[in-house]
């Protein structure tokens, strides 16, 4: 890639990479086949609506975490602990707006889910500030230690949380305007579903557009592409780095509300528990790779949706089954990204 | 002095007051049922065997070899499970005990050969990452499979009549303790304990063990130097794997029940790389002082703290920071600074104050 790039007449535009469209087929691909096994149509519109919006949150969450780690080589384990703290925070804000949440209006929901989700997200931000500061900061390079002190960081931020909110599960109600379906012709569509899936897509949309429109997003792909690079010309890496790490910790505080109103209550172990699942995505997706994250994200929650359908038991590992197929397609995920 | 360094393969602790804390560590358990009388005592001696194996075979695989596995309760839980099922199944008997921990290794051992030659190609970060995926699906899995495990309720079983409390050998206590099936249980414990301890610190001290240790300080050089790192990396994940199995086998001849929450649960494998790192992390001795010193702490510290929240009640936030449910918390905070302070651990410390 980068001979044919450096032989290229400089008059001509640069080369552009054919995006490789084959990952991008697996997901209708996968509707498709789950279409005949489940049978009724309108099942089948529930199912991949519900999967979908359980992809796009994952997506949110796990965002953060592979561009982190594509930037900068720092896997964070204690990324759960800004999930369960969003949540959390969501439970306290909509407890206190109980008067906003209870009533029917559309409007008045939303005015208390907002708040509660930009206050998840401006505390797990900051949180995420002092969290890459003073946990990941002296372990730059040392992926062994890495693991253990953000391991560690997970254990002490999940204490803390159980210090504050206490050991037990806290039911999180949705909003009296979320609750229910809509029906669109035979297929009950829950309300939440679908917010979530907007919701999503809105992130998606704003995090393609920062990503590829951009001066910052230009910068952050060619840090994952070449960090050295970067550095020798002139930017500073590492506060680009601690900017996606809080940006990435706040869409993990985003994405804990919305999984925690998703399951409707939280515990303080969510955060571990949703770790595994955003791990496997980002293995799946390439790590390092926001675009095969995406897919990586959506087709785990499309297959969890359809085989908690279908075979509730295989539901359990459908997730481990999927990662080991990929892996064994493409050893290093959908998108390999370059340098890895 | 020859023999003493033969046993240990060389392998000596290097320091007068290591030296010392060992000897008195491997005293305390080998007459723990005389010293410490006690139903409790003598379980938390028995935790303390069982947490050396396990440990020891933890730090064969991340402070000899450098990876971080978070499948090393799942291979704990199958020894476990091995002995649990086929005592429940077989009926009480030694062949029962044999043909379920023979099964549990061969699951172990194919399981960990899988997941190696899977996952130990690439990178540190990518096996820690595959190993939590399949340890909490395995979980579920154990859970899920109610009609042999048990599920949430696990097994409870007989062991072999020589090993429970009922069967006496002798008529008069020894110094006041009952010669029961309970004492012939603890020391065929501290007996296999040692000897699985000894062939661990063989194997580290072996030319195969300073293979890992070269992977550990630089894989490329190491395969630059003819050395199939994969190789060495996989075998090294399969023994750890077997140790951890047969650690798992013992814990539930002891408890003479198994369930998710004592052989699998993630809380285990946290305990685990606590002990590894505040122990010291490659030095094998770490896990017997790190394991001993966690233990005492899991099992009397907490009622320290309970003294503790009880005397700060009233102030706010305190009474719930040194909650004994909260002990998690402070381990937490100690394993974060003693992997920067003092990443060597308690024995990697007193080695170097020398």
């Amino acid at each position: 890639m980068s001979t044919s790039a450096a032989t290229a007449p400089a008059a001509d535009a640069l080369p552009a990479v054919a995006l490789d469209r084959l990952p991008l087929a697996l997901l209708p691909a996968l509707a498709l086949v789950a279409l005949p096994l489940v049978g009724s149509f309108s099942t089948w519109v529930t199912l991949t609506v519900a999967g979908l919006a359980m992809g796009l949150i994952i997506f949110i969450i796990a965002s953060g975490l592979t561009l982190v780690f594509g930037l900068m080589d720092v896997l964070n384990f204690g990324h759960g602990v800004f999930i369960a703290l969003g949540a959390y925070l969501a439970v306290s804000v909509l407890g206190a707006m109980t008067g906003w949440t209870g009533s029917e209006s559309l409007f008045l929901n939303l005015l208390a889910v907002l708040p509660a989700m930009l206050v998840a997200m401006a505390v797990a931000g900051g949180v995420g500030f002092a969290f890459e500061r003073v946990i990941i900061r002296p372990v730059y390079g040392q992926h062994l230690k890495q693991i253990m002190i953000t391991m560690g960081g997970m254990i002490v931020g999940e204490e803390l949380i159980k210090v504050v909110w206490g050991a037990q599960t806290i039911p999180l109600p949705l909003p009296a305007a979320f609750r229910g379906a809509l029906l669109l012709g035979d297929a009950a569509v829950e309300k939440y579903r679908l917010i979530a899936v907007v919701i999503g897509l809105i992130v998606f949309a704003a995090m393609y557009w920062v990503l590829s429109r951009t001066k910052v997003g230009l910068l952050i792909r060619a840090g994952v592409q070449d960090r050295e690079m970067v550095e020798s010309l002139g930017y500073r890496i590492r506060k680009l780095f601690v900017g996606v790490f809080v940006a990435g910790s706040a869409l993990a505080g985003l994405g804990g509300v919305m999984w925690g109103l998703y399951q409707q209550n939280v515990t303080p172990q969510m955060g571990a528990q949703v770790n595994v699942l955003i791990f496997i995505v980002i293995i799946i997706g390439g790590l390092g790779s926001v675009g095969g994250c995406f897919i990586g994200a959506l087709l785990v929650g499309l297959l969890a949706n359809y085989t908690g359908f279908l075979a509730p038991k295989v539901a359990l590992f459908s997730n481990i089954l999927l990662m080991v197929l990929i892996l064994l397609w493409r050893p290093q995920g959908i998108y390999p990204v370059a340098k890895r | 002095m020859a023999l003493i360094s033969r046993v240990l393969s060389g392998d000596l602790p290097r320091n007068r007051i290591l030296t010392a804390l060992l000897i008195a560590i491997v005293a305390g358990l080998a007459f723990a049922p005389f010293i410490f009388p006690g139903a409790k005592a003598l379980n938390v001696a028995a935790k303390i065997c069982i947490f050396i194996v396990l440990v020891a075979s933890f730090d064969l695989l991340l402070g000899y070899t450098g990876i971080v596995s978070f499948a090393h309760t799942m291979f704990f839980g199958i020894g476990a499970y091995g002995v649990a099922i086929a005592l429940t199944r077989l009926g009480p008997s030694w062949a029962a005990v044999a043909a379920g921990i023979a099964a549990a290794l061969a699951l172990s051992l194919l399981l960990s050969l899988l997941i190696g030659l899977f996952s130990l190609r690439v990178k540190a970060i990518f096996y820690a990452m595959i190993t939590l995926a399949v340890a909490s699906a395995f979980q579920t899995f154990a859970s899920q499979l109610s009609e042999i495990t048990g599920g949430e309720d696990g097994l409870s079983f007989k062991v072999p009549g020589m090993l429970t409390p009922g069967f006496s050998f002798a008529e008069q206590p020894f110094l006041g303790v009952s010669l029961d099936g309970k004492l012939i249980s603890y020391y065929l414990l501290f007996a296999v304990t040692v000897a699985l301890f000894l062939v661990m610190l063989r194997i580290v001290n072996s030319p195969f063990g300073r293979v890992l240790q070269a992977i550990r300080e630089n894989d490329f050089r190491a395969e630059a130097l003819g050395y199939r790192t994969v190789v060495y990396r996989t075998l090294s994940n399969v023994l750890s794997a077997g140790f951890a199995t047969l650690a798992g086998a013992l814990l539930a001849l002891w408890l003479r029940y198994n369930g998710p929450d004592t052989s699998l649960s993630f809380e285990i494998m946290i305990d685990i790389l606590l002990i590894v790192v505040i122990g010291g992390m490659g030095t094998m001795y770490g896990a017997v002082v790190g394991a001993t010193l966690f233990i005492i702490a899991q099992n009397y510290l907490q009622d320290v703290m309970k003294l503790a929240s009880d005397a700060a009640a009233g102030v706010p936030l305190l009474p719930d920071l040194v909650h004994p449910d909260r002990w998690l918390l402070w381990l937490g905070i100690l394993f974060i600074l003693s992997v920067y302070r003092f990443p060597t651990g308690i024995v990697g410390k007193l080695r170097a104050s020398q």
